[in-house]
């Protein structure tokens, strides 16, 4: 009965009508057409209300066509097809300038001057200037914090892989997921209250540097455990077997064999903590002065740097505040991608 | 050295298995036990820190409180300062819900929509290139956000602005008078754009995870891409979607310098979300801190504390739910 119905009345295959593959284009470029005209017949100007009109029409368009020709669920497949290109679209779009604008402007101060000079007697209105205190403040802050947060990161990993059992390793490692998504304007203030409102210390790179670590262990503590319980346990239990104590089983194997996937943790969190500007307001306040001292008085850094030429707000601290961004994020995206090599070139052998 | 020589009382948090097989090897070597010692206090160190972190806001935020003349939950005033000090956060707990669910309402479809478009529907090394970039716009700071936002994405949007009075001015909440769009609404999209990457690649890593089968089966009943996506991806990963939007929600809470630099706040609440004003705790933090005064301070302090715990109930359900399906968990990306 059921043969006798699936007559064939579309060309004798087994497959139903399809439309060919040029077909989402040529709706597309009608839809657009027709967008552009309906704007241009009811004088609307923006470029957006067209595209707009547009992507309306190909929606539909294509929908009613294809359940036409096709039915129904290949047309809502379509549908489905096209509003996953709408999110993609829609998502580059905003992405893309922020690259975009960044370089544009960025380029069109940075120079070697600019990497070399202070504000110190540039006043906001005036172009000139440069982020050298700023550069300074960031590497002594965030190597500070670097050194701070390293070893306790990695010795935490270290206990939480190789010795930690029962309940101490289950509340660290609760902990540390809790400390990741602090937001880093709540750990600026803890060490405000402890270090500033309490021990009643001056705001100082120091300060800033206690802040970035609370956001820079965990990160630290997540990826050191991820690479260490990558090492295979052979190799532990080989060390073991020849009689080398523990302790030098894990500094001589197996912290050799994950050394690469630790140093890529520690680059990512570098670079998460190097943008934060918050913890940065708060504790070590900004100058426009060269200090190099990062245990006394106000600094500079990067993302502050920005901060307060954006709020200077005439055109040349704009361009400033541009062109330390284009400095910044040319800093993290090195960073990242130094990182993203040193994993992909040292990647633990896994046992085979 | 002998376990005999052990001192039964020193170690009383060891764990037991721990002490077997210490026992078993027959050997507490001295760097074994400082090795030990260095690591387990750092762990130690960490719970210290946290606990540090939540007791020394919480005797700040007392300090301020008591002095509070106004409520502090509902109190429309930020005057810590004045005589006598009124303070509340009715403004600011409002101001980042609403841009909050905004940044969400926004940016979770359309994460879901290109880690779908990443894992389905690009060609698989189109793909692979698209994942790369946004893991890395992962790591662009949100100051560089909040710096192009002010300059290139307010300019930009008073079109749009017009366009939403034009239409859905009638409801009273997306009604525009002209002002600049530094408003709440404006927030909430910037903050979405800020939270698509993370949202995206834990999304993506979960939709990856799809066994084969499922897929394949689907396909070989008959089923349309969309139909694979929604019988065997999407109940899938439902999880997964869910705690990376619990993750960008973590995010869009605590974000600071670019609502900072968005923003222009006010303290009071008004009707449209496309009014400018209103604020968030940790933009009032921020835009606040140079002008307070100790007192102030501990204000500010208080209203942290209230993030902090945001912030941790959100996190916290993340991770729970994480930790249900936990060989999906793109939690550390």
């Amino acid at each position: 009965m059921s043969h006798a119905t699936l007559s064939p009345k579309r060309g004798g295959t087994l497959r139903g009508a399809t439309l060919p593959k040029w077909f989402p284009w040529a709706v597309a470029v009608g839809s657009i057409a027709a967008g552009l005209g309906i704007s241009a017949a009811a004088g609307l100007g923006s470029s957006i209300q067209w595209a707009l009109i547009a992507a309306v029409l190909f929606v539909l368009g294509s929908y009613a066509i294809s359940a036409r020709i096709e039915g129904r669920r290949q047309a809502k497949d379509r549908v489905a097809t096209s509003l996953v290109w709408v999110a993609f679209i829609l998502a580059v779009i905003p992405l893309a300038s922020l690259v975009w604008e960044t370089v544009k402007r960025g380029v069109q101060v940075l120079d070697g001057y600019f990497l070399t000079h202070s504000m110190g007697v540039v006043a906001d209105t005036e172009p000139g200037g440069g982020i050298y205190h700023a550069i300074l403040g960031t590497l002594e802050q965030v190597g500070l914090a670097t050194l701070f947060s390293v070893p306790i990161g990695v010795l935490t990993a270290i206990y939480l892989v190789e010795y930690g059992r029962g309940r101490l390793a289950k509340a660290v490692t609760f902990f540390v997921d809790v400390m990741t998504g602090i937001p880093s304007i709540v750990a600026g203030l803890f060490v405000l209250s402890l270090w500033v409102l309490i021990l009643d210390m001056g705001p100082s790179g120091l300060a800033g540097a206690f802040a970035l670590c609370i956001l820079m262990i965990p990160v630290v503590v997540r990826s050191t455990e991820e690479m260490l319980k990558l090492v295979p346990n052979e190799l532990r239990e080989a060390s073991l077997a020849l009689g080398v104590p523990k302790w030098r089983t894990i500094l001589k194997v197996v912290l050799p064999t994950s050394v690469g996937g630790i140093i890529t943790g520690v680059m990512l969190a570098i670079a998460r903590i190097t943008g934060e500007t918050a913890p940065v307001l708060l504790l070590v306040w900004g100058t426009d002065f060269i200090n190099a001292n990062p245990f006394k008085d106000p600094q500079e850094s990067l993302p502050m740097y920005i901060y307060l030429q954006y709020s200077a707000g005439s055109d040349p601290a704009y361009d400033r505040a541009w062109a330390a961004a284009l400095t910044l994020i040319a800093f993290i995206m090195i960073l990242n991608l130094l990182a993203r090599g040193i994993a992909r070139w040292k990647a633990p052998k896994t046992g085979r | 050295m002998d376990i005999s020589t052990q001192n039964p009382a020193a170690p009383p948090a060891l764990p037991p298995d721990v002490e077997r097989k210490r026992a078993a090897r027959g050997a507490t070597r001295p760097g074994d036990r400082v090795f030990l010692g260095l690591s387990r206090g750092s762990g130690i160190f960490v719970l210290v820190l946290m606990a540090a972190i939540a007791g020394f806001l919480t005797y700040r935020a007392i300090l301020a409180i008591s002095k509070d003349e106004a409520n502090f939950l509902t109190s429309f005033e930020w005057n810590p300062s004045g005589v006598p000090p009124q303070f509340g956060i009715a403004v600011l707990a409002f101001g980042t819900v609403v841009s909050s669910v905004i940044a969400m309402a926004i940016a979770v479809p359309i994460a879901v929509g290109i880690a779908l478009f990443i894992t389905h529907y690009a060609p698989r090394r189109l793909g692979g290139t698209i994942a790369y970039v946004i893991d890395l716009l992962a790591a662009v700071p949100s100051i560089i956000y909040g710096l192009w936002g002010a300059l290139i994405l307010v300019p930009h949007l008073d079109g749009l602005y017009g366009w939403l009075d034009d239409y859905l001015g009638w409801t009273g909440i997306l009604e525009w008078n002209g002002g600049a769009p530094r408003s709440m609404f404006t927030v909430g999209i910037l903050l979405a754009i800020m939270i698509l990457p993370i949202i995206t690649n834990v999304s993506r890593e979960v939709f990856r995870q799809v066994p084969r089968m499922h897929e394949e089966a689907a396909l070989a009943l008959g089923a349309t891409r969309w139909e694979v996506i929604r019988m065997s991806v999407l109940p899938f990963g439902r999880s997964g979607v869910i705690s990376a939007s619990m993750l960008g929600l973590g995010r869009a809470l605590g974000e600071t310098m670019a609502v900072a630099m968005v923003l222009s706040p006010t303290f009071d609440i008004s009707a449209s979300l496309l009014d400018p004003g209103g604020g968030t705790f940790a933009q009032n933090i921020a835009s606040k801190f140079n002008e307070a005064t100790v007192m102030g301070r501990d204000a500010l302090i208080a209203s942290g504390l209230v993030l902090f715990v945001i912030t941790l109930l959100v996190n916290g359900a993340a991770r729970m739910i994480i930790a249900r399906r936990k060989e999906y968990s793109g939690a550390n990306a």
